[in-house]
């Protein structure tokens, strides 16, 4: 079948008519418009005694050629010798099209640009609202079950701490450890000038048992397990599963937030511990390889500069971020709605905030012990 | 298309499906007229879905050739089997819209994807479909999400529509919608055949759409089609199972209504 030809030719009355023959249909559309376009005159009359296929999509092209302003019930009287099957779509296309002009949205930039900032500051504000209401739905699930009105899933629990923790294990420890070695070399290259290479010990022990082995593994823990709290629980509620728990009479929270929090909370402290042992190790095997100090001396210059509380100063710190990344990670699972894009979102929304809050706490942390002079 | 030829837009010779050890077709032929509407019923688990997704080319089975407007797709060039795609839309069964995407969007994808078109065009387009399938104009920046059930099969159905195709495939339209609901959509598939000059396949296990919308139904019992006819025929055939179905409470107010219905006309 071929594209239809475009004829002119005069009528009667000496109106321009327009001679339609062959198919008007979607397969080629983008042909007939290019004729449509070579016209440069809009028909008065559209002669379709010729025409041999005709789909909505054709149909409406005709009509849109027949008046530019889309009044195609008007349009329509002008249409003259088409089959009846042909006029009878004509015709539901004219009424259809017509009827309910959508109008579209115009904007001006500036303004746009202003509701948008304010729609973020809202949206900015509303979040902070909600993230501390669901801390505190959180602990009071947590009062039920101290106070023996909830159970405390243990299964669930313990599924939870094997694949939060003992499978971050491998990653969390090799990274501490390279980590530890860059530290070592950073400091080594920069106190060498000095003749005080020895110094690395404390940097690399005190950095690592201060700071870097729970704030690693805590940024490690928001990408691995945050992200993955929250796919979970969003594809639960996009499924209406989150629907289903609430209409059993059961209690999410108590169902999929408390024992992801229990074990993100025995776990983390678990994992910092090892960050803080492969770091201080990686930094002792660059010691031992390239500065001279041995092992040995490495150790003992450890126990003479570091002080024991500056473990307890670091660990101390990974309960507060287990509980900031699990329940930003169930909360984000929890706001998803209906679409696969909004899973996304808020699995990235959920990532980030938690590695923001980790880092935030963390320097509030600093401040707070240069006050106290710890 | 206004082409009123009497051929075979889908034949189907020998369909065999089998999952496993499983078999769920053997033997399979079916053949779809141009401008009909078939209904193919079953019971659940029957096979229907698949015999569905094998004509579209979403299952490969394990045996026979399936014919679609005259080309055997297993074994066409992928550009004659692109070409064939195109002139036909499916709706599943629930939609199956892309969830990120208005109503509208969804509409444009396949005009975007296959057809260099002008903007305002398309939107004009999508709109005609939305209007076409009875949507609300509003419904058109709605996500799938915010519509109900019968809304978002009808947005499926808009989106079937989008490349005005020959051949319309539904997998159960009217399962999960209210009586009334299923009425209209009833209607809908009537009022669409007849302006639009499709051929529709459906799945369905609704007898009352059989009775007001089809004009053919096949019976898939037993691993093939065990009869092909219009509804009223079909309804006297002997097999057990679609006596079962027919004669049962179901069946019978179905028929009963229609009886009502032709006598009020």
């Amino acid at each position: 079948m071929n594209t239809a030809q475009l004829d002119w030719r005069e009528s009667g009355t000496g109106e321009a008519v327009l001679q339609v023959r062959g198919a008007c249909t979607m397969q080629h559309l983008p042909e007939l418009l290019a004729r449509i376009e070579a016209l440069r005159r809009t028909p008065s009359q559209l002669d379709l005694s010729g025409l041999d296929m005709l789909d909505s999509a054709g149909a409406l092209v005709l009509l849109r050629l027949l008046d530019r302003q889309r009044r195609y019930r008007d349009a329509l009287a002008r249409i003259v010798d088409a089959r009846p099957a042909h006029q009878a779509l004509l015709a539901l296309v004219a009424e259809r099209v017509g009827v309910e002009p959508v109008p579209e949205r115009a904007r001006s930039s500036g303004r746009e640009w202003l509701i948008k900032f304010g729609e973020a500051a809202s949206g900015f504000a509303e979040h902070a609202w909600q993230l501390a209401a669901f801390f505190g739905t959180v602990n009071l699930g947590f009062w039920a079950i101290l106070t023996g009105k909830r159970k405390l899933r243990m299964t669930s629990v313990v599924h939870h701490m094997e694949r939060t923790g003992l499978d971050a294990v491998p990653i969390v420890s090799l990274l501490c450890f390279l980590v530890g070695a860059v530290v070592a070399f950073l400091s080594a290259t920069a106190l060498r000038d000095f003749g005080a290479s020895i110094l690395t010990v404390e940097i690399v022990s005190v950095s690592f048992l201060r700071e870097f082995g729970v704030l690693l593994s805590a940024i490690l823990v928001a990408g691995r397990s945050g992200s993955a709290f929250t796919a979970e629980i969003g594809s639960m509620r996009s499924r209406e599963e989150i629907d289903a728990i609430q209409a059993l009479a059961l209690d999410p929270i108590e169902l999929l937030v408390i024992p992801r929090l229990v074990a993100l909370l025995v776990m983390l402290p678990v994992l910092a511990f090892l960050a803080m042992l492969a770091g201080i190790t990686g930094g002792a095997l660059v010691g031992a390889m390239a500065l001279d100090i041995s092992p040995t001396m490495f150790l003992v210059r450890m126990r003479d500069t570091t002080e024991l509380y500056y473990l307890w100063l670091g660990l101390i710190k990974a309960p507060v971020f287990a509980f900031l990344i699990a329940c930003i990670g169930c909360l984000e699972g929890l706001k998803v709605s209906g679409s696969a894009e909004s899973v996304g979102r808020h699995t990235t929304s959920s990532v980030v905030q938690s590695i923001f809050l980790v880092i935030v706490f963390d320097a509030l942390f600093a401040v707070l012990y240069m006050q106290m002079d710890l | 298309m206004t082409t009123a030829t009497q051929d075979d837009v889908i034949s189907v010779r020998g369909l065999g499906n089998r999952f496993g050890t499983q078999v769920v077709h053997e033997g399979l032929d079916l053949d779809v007229r141009r401008g009909e509407v078939l209904a193919v019923i079953g019971g659940s688990g029957a096979g229907k879905s698949v015999l569905l997704r094998s004509i579209i080319g979403l299952q490969e089975p394990t045996a026979g050739q399936v014919q679609v407007l005259g080309t055997d797709l297993r074994n066409a060039e992928p550009a004659v089997r692109a070409a064939v795609e195109r002139r036909w839309g499916v709706m599943f069964q629930d939609g199956a819209l892309f969830s990120s995407l208005t109503v509208l969007e969804n509409i444009k994808v396949p005009m975007i994807e296959h057809q260099t078109l002008p903007l305002d065009l398309m939107d004009e387009l999508a709109r005609l479909k939305i209007a076409l399938v009875g949507l609300p104009a509003d419904a058109a920046h709605k996500v799938p999400s915010q519509l109900s059930g019968g809304m978002r099969k009808r947005a499926g159905i808009a989106r079937a529509l989008a490349l005005d195709p020959e051949i319309l495939f539904l997998d159960e339209p009217t399962s999960g919608l209210d009586p009334l609901g299923a009425a209209g959509f009833d209607e809908l598939i009537v009022t669409l055949k007849r302006s639009l000059d499709l051929t529709v396949f459906l799945v369905t296990h609704d007898l009352d759409s059989i009775f007001t919308c089809c004009d053919r139904v096949a019976v898939l019992v037993d691993r093939h089609v065990v009869a092909v006819d219009t509804p009223a025929r079909i309804s006297e055939h002997p097999h057990p199972w679609i006596q079962a179905c027919f004669r049962g409470p179901r069946g019978r107010s179905a028929e009963h209504a229609l009886g009502l219905r032709a006598q009020g006309a």
